[in-house]
């Protein structure tokens, strides 16, 4: 294959993952780097180098937006990215000294979990959990836009959340994806943050978290920019599309159709790893 | 919460937004500019990225790539369009800091001072060379 086709027919890909990815909410990265590695052949190194820009370019394409809706909070997101840029730098480390065939191995468990994940039903939107001291002292209870006037919420369990993100750091660092599910799985389950305020919040974080190990990557060689341009500029063509025609697309049969070829990819990447293919 | 903190939250929340939107597709073009520069030239040879080698040192720093994007080679040009994505969060990190500085709360100022701290170590530390 020249580098002309192979480069068009990663960018179509991409461009497709980045699209699903966007009207199912779970994110293009996640099946990046499976995609690239399985399908393309591509050594699982570059792979997770060119998804994890990837997750820069569309978190901070989608974060422009959101941030202006009021629904992000700030402060609760800088707090909380100590912790994620910390385990980034951890992870991104770790990818280098570790196995392909351990990588391979943990990004199949991390899909079948975004999986699962995915098909869980949502949070309820109404609960009331009085003020926590720690938090209040951060400062991090907020308030969002709601139908009727501003909503105000409380914070909860700052210190479980903080070691999730660090994990969620770490996973980012590691396999080059923005680990969203686990962000929102943080704040919304364990902080008991209103599900719309974990999900903008999350998304404004990943690229912060992305940014902390890309320097490691680019420092090692993983970033080959004859990869990362047609991946970066598929998934990003793909997510704004998608963005744009979120509202008019029934997404029940796309979210359980996605969930399905990330089970798929998560059992090839598995068979992979413990076969020492990859 | 007083209203007036929240207006100014309001306001660095757009500007944080604008800041995002315009790296984004600054980066974006000058991938695009890069990455036909680099089909023009090497579109009809074989592709290799089976097996891993790692990049050539000057894709690797920031010193390298600016030598090479000025050189105007395809892939540092990439490479320079990668740069300034990756510094598009850490930028926005950086103006959250005048921004908490502005509403006074000088504990976020320490704590987004410290988020960039361990940007800047990711990258002064591991790539300026």
């Amino acid at each position: 294959m020249t580098i002309l086709e192979f480069s068009l027919l990663v960018c179509g890909s991409s461009l497709i993952a980045g699209l699903v990815g966007a009207l199912t909410g779970l994110g293009g990265g996640v099946v990046l780097v499976p995609l690239l590695s399985l399908l393309f052949k591509v050594d699982i190194r570059y792979a997770i180098g060119a998804s994890l820009v990837s997750v820069i370019a569309t978190s901070s394409g989608a974060a422009a937006a959101y941030v202006k809706e009021g629904f992000s909070n700030i402060r609760i997101g800088m707090f909380l990215e100590i912790a994620t840029t910390s385990g980034a730098l951890l992870g991104a480390n770790l990818a280098a000294r570790v196995s392909t065939h351990a990588i391979a191995i943990v990004f199949g468990v991390v899909l079948l979990f975004s999986a699962y994940f995915s098909r869980k039903p949502r949070s309820q939107a109404d609960r009331e959990v009085p003020p926590d001291p720690l938090a209040t002292g951060l400062r991090l209870n907020g308030s969002f836009p709601d139908a009727d006037g501003p909503r105000s919420y409380n914070v909860q369990h700052v210190p479980t959340g903080w070691a999730l993100m660090f994990g969620a750091g770490a996973l980012s660092g590691l396999l080059g994806i923005g680990s969203g599910a686990i962000k929102v799985l943080a704040m919304d389950q364990a902080m008991k943050i209103p599900f719309k305020v974990s999900t903008t919040t999350s998304n404004f974080m990943i690229g912060v978290t992305a940014a902390a190990s890309a320097g490691v990557y680019l420092n090692r060689g993983y970033i080959d920019p004859g990869l990362v341009m047609p991946v970066m500029l598929g998934v990003l063509s793909g997510s704004l599309l998608g963005a744009r025609i979120l509202i008019k697309v029934h997404t029940k049969w796309l979210r359980l159709g996605f969930s399905l070829v990330i089970v798929l990819l998560a059992i090839e990447m598995l068979y992979n790893g413990l076969s020492g293919r990859i | 919460m007083l209203p007036k903190r929240s207006w100014s939250d309001q306001k660095i929340e757009n500007i944080l937004g604008n800041l995002l939107r315009a790296g984004v597709l600054l980066s974006a073009l000058v991938v695009l500019v890069g990455g036909v520069i680099y089909l023009l030239r090497y579109g009809q040879s074989p592709v290799d990225l089976r097996a891993f080698r790692g990049e050539p040192s000057d894709l690797r720093s920031v010193g390298g790539i600016l030598r090479d994007a000025i050189a105007l080679r395809g892939r540092g040009i990439i490479q320079l369009g990668l740069l300034f994505l990756i510094a598009t969060p850490v930028a926005r990190v950086a103006f959250s800091i005048f921004g908490f500085a502005e509403e006074h709360d000088r504990m976020y100022v320490v704590v987004a001072s410290i988020v960039l701290l361990v940007l800047a170590y990711s990258f002064i530390g591991s790539t300026w060379s």
